[in-house]
């Protein structure tokens, strides 16, 4: 406990030994990559020997070169983990050595942020271009499909091209942006809204992110592997009849799904335990309150896929049959253990964009946040909720149809907390002061477009409207507004509110302008006619429709590249103003009253000199006598008074 | 809908904004919903060529007409909030400190929950009355047209006498088998107009989906279950079937045409193909009519007798995906 309540700038030490080694002899990227491609050779001949023969079943379901494809996955993820020296302290410790001085704050310029490190704060900017790179691919997934539609009958991708395009995009986005926000802004910005010096397991949250790059490149390797022809759903036993492609999409879903695990559960046990003295739950910031909510379904959601994705490739090389129906298996497995993970996967991508909007609305209101409990409670009831809807995705499949009420109550019964998330809003902004700032303006989108996106899911709660729009476009429209209007419009937002935080360089405003109001009004040019398209009878993911839809088709695609066009705005102004322009921004230029602000930018290498003691709430705008959110300086005694406080009160 | 309530602190000669918004909201929600039932509704997908398609259309002229008002609440509100309290150059103040309050808290809390039990009163009415509204209901289906009887054997004309319709969904095809004619098959689905149709919607590979927009049916074609779906036909004419579950390659072009002809011409047309495909050999070679099929358990699949338009309806083969050609077309294993 002591140790915690010291600066801590006397005891960390640069790693000893490592130190002294140039750069090429030190575990990094470069190692990484060499251990990957090890460890798949490795593995591929190790699947060669054990099992030469891997005997197909006479029904032809499963391929033969499986087996050492897998094992190739899984021994290349061990090497690069390995090969980046993830398991160097493990190995210290199984061999009796002792651990070198934790290296909690890494020196040294942009060499770190292509290492293994302990820093949250090189890990959270690892994770923001990590996210954004697979951003950018799936991004260009959709703009394939897109180019692809723009004609009925004419095709430039073949069958398998789109199909596989569809998948790759599908998963990209779903899959690999899973932690979009949770991993860039709530690594780095946890620590630092709750006042602690670190997070609980710098290890687990390291070994999060270097999962992604591998996951990343499994999942691509499958378009050299024949496609991925399921889709992100992944539905038996269209998947098990599929070619290796499959095998790449199990691999991956099943990393990333333990990256996201060991992520959430890493923050759980932060906010828990590491706010600083004062630090109450009712003074949390909400964008904590939401990544709290995400890690709960984070940890409890994903084990069911990981053993979803378990099953999957076992049926696929070792001649199980959980999801074969032929061999006494169950399609609708598949279906109740994917979406038991799948439905809380859209709301571990939802809750953190409210916990967001949530955050800035106060700042740029200049007003108390309206309904903190309520705030709190709205997502508590989101997550608690979104485990008991997930049959809502299976109302045609047959499965369970005396369920179907529940489920449709369950489904609609979630509305209400997510209604809390505006109520809040309608409150903070009533006789505000409102500044319409780019995080503003990304804040008020979000609310336009989750609302589209909200009251469509309403829809498709009812299970006879439900039956026109299942597995048509109109889905596709519904989630595209919660997932890309929700949650990218929050990321955004977030990115121009908190980059001059994690950088000390702030975003061009001129472009940042240019790029919100082409991304909002694209947006939704891009999806608002998708409803029109599913109501008319589009199905998803097919690459021949009515010919009487090309008008609309033709408009969305052009809205679509158009909107693709908008995110290259924010990359040239990310790149001019991270690069070139460099215009600095040290201070707190939304006079914001919350923690994170309150040091300098970038922070210190340690966050906080002395472990601050909170005295109040972040939202206290306007409140005459509020005091500031915390002090940075406490005076000798006081820190170690409270903890030792709280222990006699325990 | 919810309307914050003026705080009591606001000097007299202020404008009553909550009065504005509710007034603003009240004239551009009547409006909206006027042209939604009035306008739309009339045209609204998917139709009224059957029961289950009206009650659908139904279903989503209701839910719009209930969303709406909400939507237009939330714009109302931000417009007229980002007009009105928007920052004047020169205020450096914060806005007044209100932290909550109780009334519009619980007023709103109150709202959406009678909204949402309302929908979900509503949904489940909608959903049993009219026999599962044309969902996939399992092979054990609880709500089914009232007053109606099944004959196992033979089908004659009548509007209680249920058609059963056997949908066998396939890469990537959709072949229609008919047990009261002698489990003939086709690869067109002719229904009778008046008549509660039962549709036996199964797999013979991977999940499809049959859906017959139109007609408001969707239920997935699972491998080895019986999904069953009901509807009514009550207009004549065409509609198209299309896949609406990715099943491989060629889900984009898996779709084919039906039709809503009138009982005696369905008779008559039904008996047709049943004597045509008794003539050829077609009927003998088929497997029994069964509720669900195991591919690699019937020897007949893949034999040259049933290519002459068997079970498969691409022409004759079961085929799995490494060896697909083009849909209709299959590359011959």
């Amino acid at each position: 406990m002591a140790i915690e309540t010291q600066p801590g700038a006397e005891r960390i030490q640069p790693v000893g030994a490592g130190a002294a080694r140039p750069w090429w002899m030190r575990p990094a990227v470069h190692t990484g990559l060499i251990g990957a491609v090890i460890g798949y050779l490795f593995g591929h001949l190790l699947g060669n020997i054990i099992w030469p023969g891997n005997p197909a079943f006479a029904t032809g379901l499963s391929d033969t070169k499986d087996f050492p494809i897998v094992l190739g996955y899984v021994f290349g993820t061990i090497g690069w983990l390995a090969g980046l020296g993830i398991f160097n302290d493990l190995g210290r410790l199984m061999i009796g050595k002792p651990l070198p001085d934790v290296e909690y704050a890494p020196a040294g310029g942009l060499a770190k942020y292509f290492r293994y490190t302990l820093d949250h704060k090189v890990v959270g900017i690892q994770y923001l271009f990590g996210m954004i790179t697979y951003f950018l691919t799936g991004g260009l997934f959709a703009m394939a499909i897109r180019t692809e539609l723009l004609s009925p009958a004419y095709h430039v991708l073949s069958p398998n091209a789109y199909v596989t395009v569809v998948t790759e995009h599908g998963t990209m986005m779903m899959m690999m942006m899973t932690s979009v926000i949770l991993g860039p802004f709530g690594n780095y910005l946890v620590p630092l809204m709750i006042g602690s010096k670190r997070v609980a397991f710098p290890r687990i949250e390291a070994l999060s992110f270097w999962l992604t790059p591998a996951a990343y490149l499994v999942l691509l390797s499958g378009l050299l592997l024949g496609g991925l022809p399921t889709g992100w759903t992944g539905y038996e036993p269209l998947n098990l009849q599929a070619g290796q492609g499959m095998d790449a999409y199990g691999v991956a879903f099943g990393l990333m799904a333990i990256s996201v695990i060991l992520a959430g559960f890493n923050l759980i046990v932060t906010i828990i335990n590491y706010r600083a003295p004062g630090m109450r739950w009712s003074r949390l910031p909400m964008f904590v309150w939401g990544i709290f909510a995400t890690s709960w379904l984070m940890v409890l959601a994903a084990p069911v896929l990981v053993g979803a994705c378990y099953m999957m490739i076992t049926d696929r090389t070792a001649q199980t049959g959980f999801f074969a129906p032929q061999l006494g298996g169950s399609s609708y497995l598949w279906e109740n253990l994917f979406w038991f993970f799948g439905h809380p996967e859209v709301y571990i991508l939802a809750l953190p964009g409210f916990g967001i909007v949530l955050d800035l609305i106060p700042v740029f209101c200049r007003k108390p946040l309206f309904g903190y409990k309520t705030a709190a409670a709205g997502m508590i009831g989101v997550t608690l909720l979104s485990f008991f809807v997930w049959q809502h995705h299976l109302f045609d499949s047959g499965i369970n149809p005396d369920m179907r009420p529940l489920f449709m109550l369950t489904t609609e019964l979630i509305s209400i907390p997510t209604g809390f998330i505006f109520l809040v809003a309608v409150g903070t902004f009533w006789k505000a002061k409102i500044r319409l700032t780019i995080p503003m303006l990304f804040a008020l989108a979000f609310y336009f477009n989750f609302l589209i996106g909200g009251i469509s899911g309403v829809f498709l709660s009812d299970v006879p409207a439900d039956t026109t729009e299942h597995g048509s476009f109109f889905v596709m429209a519904h989630f595209h507004y919660t997932i890309m209007g929700g949650l990218i419009f929050a990321f955004m937002g977030g990115l121009y509110y908190w980059l001059p935080k994690m950088t000390g360089i702030k975003l061009n405003e001129t472009l940042g302008k240019i790029h919100f109001w082409t991304m909002f009004i694209f947006f939704n040019t891009t999806f608002l006619p998708l409803f029109a398209l599913g109501l008319l009878g589009m199905p998803r993911r097919v690459f021949e429709y009515a010919r009487n839809l090309q008008t609309l088709n033709d408009w969305v695609s052009i809205s679509a590249f158009c909107l693709g066009g908008s995110i290259l705005i924010f990359l040239v102004n990310f790149i001019y103003s991270t690069l070139f322009a460099r215009e600095r921004e040290t201070g707190n230029p939304w006079r914001s009253r919350s923690l994170e602000w309150q040091v300098p930018s970038p922070p210190p290498p340690h966050n906080f000199q002395h472990v601050p003691v909170v005295l109040s709430g972040p939202y206290e705008y306007g409140v005459a006598d509020a005091p500031p959110m915390a002090d940075l300086a406490p005076p000798v005694g006081v820190v170690s008074a409270a903890y030792t406080g709280a222990g006699v009160e325990a | 809908m919810a309307t914050p309530a003026a705080p009591a602190a606001s000097a007299p000669p202020e404008r009553r904004h909550g009065w504005w918004i509710f007034g603003i909201w009240l004239v551009l929600s009547v409006a909206a919903d006027l042209l939604i039932w009035f306008a739309w509704y009339p045209h609204m997908p998917p139709g009224v060529m059957s029961s289950s398609a009206s009650h659908q259309r139904f279903d989503i002229a209701f839910m719009a007409l209930l969303a709406a008002p909400v939507v237009i609440f939330i714009w109302t509100y931000f417009g007229y909030a980002i007009v009105t309290w928007r920052h004047r150059a020169g205020d450096e103040e914060d806005g007044p400190p209100i932290h909550g309050n109780i009334r519009v808290q619980a007023t709103w809390i109150v709202a959406t929950a009678v909204i949402v039990l309302g929908l979900f009163a509503f949904g489940t009415v909608e959903l049993i009355a009219p026999a599962g509204a044309g969902a996939g209901e399992g092979p054990a289906p609880i709500w089914k047209p009232n007053g109606t009887t099944v004959n196992a054997t033979s089908w004659s004309p009548g509007a209680k006498n249920t058609l059963v319709v056997q949908v066998i969904g396939q890469e990537w095809w959709f072949t229609y088998r008919y047990p009261q004619f002698g489990g003939m098959e086709s690869t067109r689905l002719y229904l009778p107009q008046g008549t509660p149709v039962e549709f036996h919607v199964t797999s013979l590979d991977v999940i499809h989906s049959f859906w017959a927009y139109l007609l408001g049916v969707k239920a997935d074609a699972n491998p080895q279950v019986d999904n069953v779906a009901y509807t009514t036909p009550k207009h004549l004419g065409g509609f198209i079937v299309r896949c609406s579950e990715l099943c491989g390659l060629w889900h984009g072009a898996m779709f084919n045409s039906g039709k809503v002809v009138t009982p005696s011409a369905f008779q008559s047309w039904a008996n047709s193909v049943r004597a045509r495909e008794q003539g050829n050999g077609t009927l003998a070679a088929l497997p029994p009519y069964a509720l669900t099929y195991d591919p690699t358990v019937i020897p007949q699949l893949g034999k040259d007798l049933v290519k002459v338009a068997g079970i498969t309806g691409a022409n004759g083969y079961y085929y799995p995906g490494q060896q697909a050609g083009t849909p209709g077309n299959p590359v011959s294993p």
